[in-house]
């Protein structure tokens, strides 16, 4: 360590040694935006899984028109058919965006590049949002195809009876769903963990809840306040009320507001390896 | 730059990190010694603010690194060349790199031809790379922002001997216009061809640091006598003279003396020579392989010749 150092000669190439820059600036939310989006498509995995929301649409709107009574075969059943794998598949697209980076290590060079994790975080969760949207979009048109197609095969007039409230409700429980996903990988970032954890959140715990509002009337009588899966059940029925909004804002607290936060300070707290 | 001050990393009783105080200075490579388990890639992570450290500072360019605007301007980071999206291809993990940044895409041609990557394996899944071009596609990351400081953990690490000896020139290179290299090994080799200083790492702990020069030297001078039956004369010479003299088990002995000094020993001892050289890092590694077997020591060994 005794030598000091001499600027090195000039390298062949002539590039002398820099002085340290002051023109650098972090990169813009909207570029976090567009990289986190290349990143959604730019795998086999994530490109499929996306393009099986429309492929599901697809397949969900031909069944119903082969499957389906011909009086059936209005809007409503399209969409409701349509809705179910996009209900499945739209939280694991989040979930991926988020448990990827520790899954597959790709943290270590994306948190490299990009130090405040929590840009990275927030540019993964408008992706996951324009996704949801766009797919809900797409769903709507193979929804509304599916209907006219119907209605040709039927000779009957086709049945619009699905209203913008009922649809915005729906969009609205995609996006919860959504957001549980991405809420389970800030807390877990695990793939297979927060996959399965997702399960466990929308398919064990409402029947453990409703098993147990059967046997005590206390938890039956709090179910509504305290059950997040029991209130988005309002979501399906038409645009909730006033006090079904409470009971979703109040039972989204513990389910998914606070292990969000927790999630969301370990998440720039823990260690990428 | 590179600037470490008493940098410290515990997990729960484990102290993996412990006390770092170094710096990598532009101009020159330093060389991150230890055997596996050291807690080099804990430093390496509290650097680049993977690894939120218990105690102690690292900053980078003078600014901690999370606080440098765009980092991977100004310092080049490759700590797995494994940890990748196995699903991406080289080409594309490239040009996330160059549009997180806000680079060129230009740019990511520019890399691959730097680390010698082809068109065709650019276009590959890193699924399909060998451990020798996710390396290379590492160096590309690390360098495709141009940066000042590099900081590669374990680049060496599954290249043939043409690979290593191309990553040497890219570090020589790069140190040579001025760039600071920080770079890791439990390989004593691979550091030893490329580093300018060396940080020697054990147990968290550093336990010898300064220039290769300076640890060399501490390995004094290999001697063999033409006559076998000499070395005893030579011995009794040397510890005469004072100067430490250890038998090698191949007739040889090392002389903790220059070579000039012993060659004048030998002389006034009237004892002819086969071999009279430096002895090549022998007191490095000798220290290094204590470090390695033994996990019990909790004093370093003096390290001769060396600040430690």
């Amino acid at each position: 360590m005794s030598t000091t150092l001499t600027p090195a000669p000039a390298a062949p190439t002539g590039t002398p040694a820099r002085a340290p820059r002051t023109d650098l600036t972090r990169p813009p939310f909207g570029r976090l935006v567009r990289v986190e989006a290349r990143k959604t498509f730019d795998t086999r995995a994530g490109l499929w899984l996306s393009a099986s929301i429309v492929v599901l649409a697809v397949l969900a709107t031909g069944a119903v028109i082969a499957f389906a009574p011909d009086e059936a075969l209005t809007y409503e059943q399209f969409a409701s058919a349509i809705g179910i794998p996009m209900a499945v598949i739209l939280p694991m697209l989040a979930i991926l965006s988020i448990t990827s980076e520790w899954s597959q290590r790709s943290g270590l060079a994306t948190f490299t590049m990009v130090p405040s994790r929590g840009r990275v975080i927030a540019a993964k969760a408008v992706v996951s949002l324009l996704v949801g949207v766009v797919s809900m979009v797409v769903a709507l048109g193979v929804g509304a195809l599916g209907t006219l197609v119907g209605s040709l095969l039927t000779g009957l007039d086709p049945v619009w009876d699905v209203s913008p409230s009922e649809f915005a409700s729906l969009g609205v429980a995609n996006l919860l769903g959504m957001a549980v996903g991405f809420m389970l990988g800030v807390l877990l970032r695990s793939s297979p963990a927060a996959i399965v954890g997702y399960f466990v959140f929308t398919f064990v715990v409402p029947t453990l809840s409703m098993t147990l509002a059967a046997f005590q009337d206390r938890w039956a009588d709090a179910q509504p306040w305290a059950d997040f899966g029991y209130a988005q059940t309002a979501l399906f029925d038409g645009w909730p009320d006033g006090e079904q909004w409470a009971q979703l804002g109040v039972s989204s607290l513990p389910w998914l507001v606070l292990p969000m936060l927790v999630g969301l300070w370990l998440v720039t707290r823990s260690e990428v390896k | 730059m590179i600037d470490v001050t008493a940098l410290t990393k515990t997990y729960g009783a484990h102290r993996a990190v412990d006390d770092l105080t170094f710096t990598a200075r532009p101009g020159r490579v330093t060389g991150f010694l230890g055997p596996n388990g050291a807690g080099k890639s804990t430093a390496m992570r509290m650097m680049v603010g993977l690894t939120p450290p218990t105690s102690g500072t690292a900053t980078v360019c003078g600014r901690r690194f999370a606080d440098l605007p765009n980092p991977p301007r100004e310092v080049g980071v490759l700590l797995d060349a494994s940890a990748q999206h196995a699903g991406r291809t080289g080409r594309e993990i490239l040009t996330i790199a160059a549009r997180t940044i806000g680079l060129p895409i230009s740019r990511v041609g520019e890399s691959l031809e730097q680390v010698s990557l082809t068109a065709t394996e650019a276009d590959r899944r890193v699924r399909h790379y060998s451990l020798g071009m996710r390396q290379r596609l590492g160096i590309a990351a690390a360098l495709i922002g141009d940066p000042d400081v590099l900081i590669l953990d374990e680049p060496a690490n599954g290249l043939d001997p043409a690979g290593i000896r191309w990553m040497r020139d890219v570090l020589r290179g790069f140190s040579q216009r001025g760039g600071t290299v920080l770079l890791s090994s439990h390989l004593l080799g691979e550091i030893e061809v490329v580093a300018d200083d060396i940080v020697v790492i054990g147990h968290g702990r550093i336990v010898a640091q300064g220039t290769k020069a300076e640890l060399l030297a501490g390995a004094g001078t290999f001697v063999v006598p033409a006559d076998p039956a000499d070395a005893a004369t030579l011995v009794r010479a040397c510890t005469d003279a004072g100067v430490e003299v250890v038998r090698d088990s191949d007739g040889g002995l090392r002389v903790e003396a220059e070579a000039p000094a012993v060659g004048r020993l030998a002389h006034r001892a009237d004892v002819p020579l086969a071999q009279l050289r430096a002895a090549d890092g022998a007191g490095l590694e000798e220290m290094f392989l204590q470090l390695t077997a033994d996990t019990q020591r909790e004093t370093p060994a003096p390290l001769r010749g060396a600040a430690a």
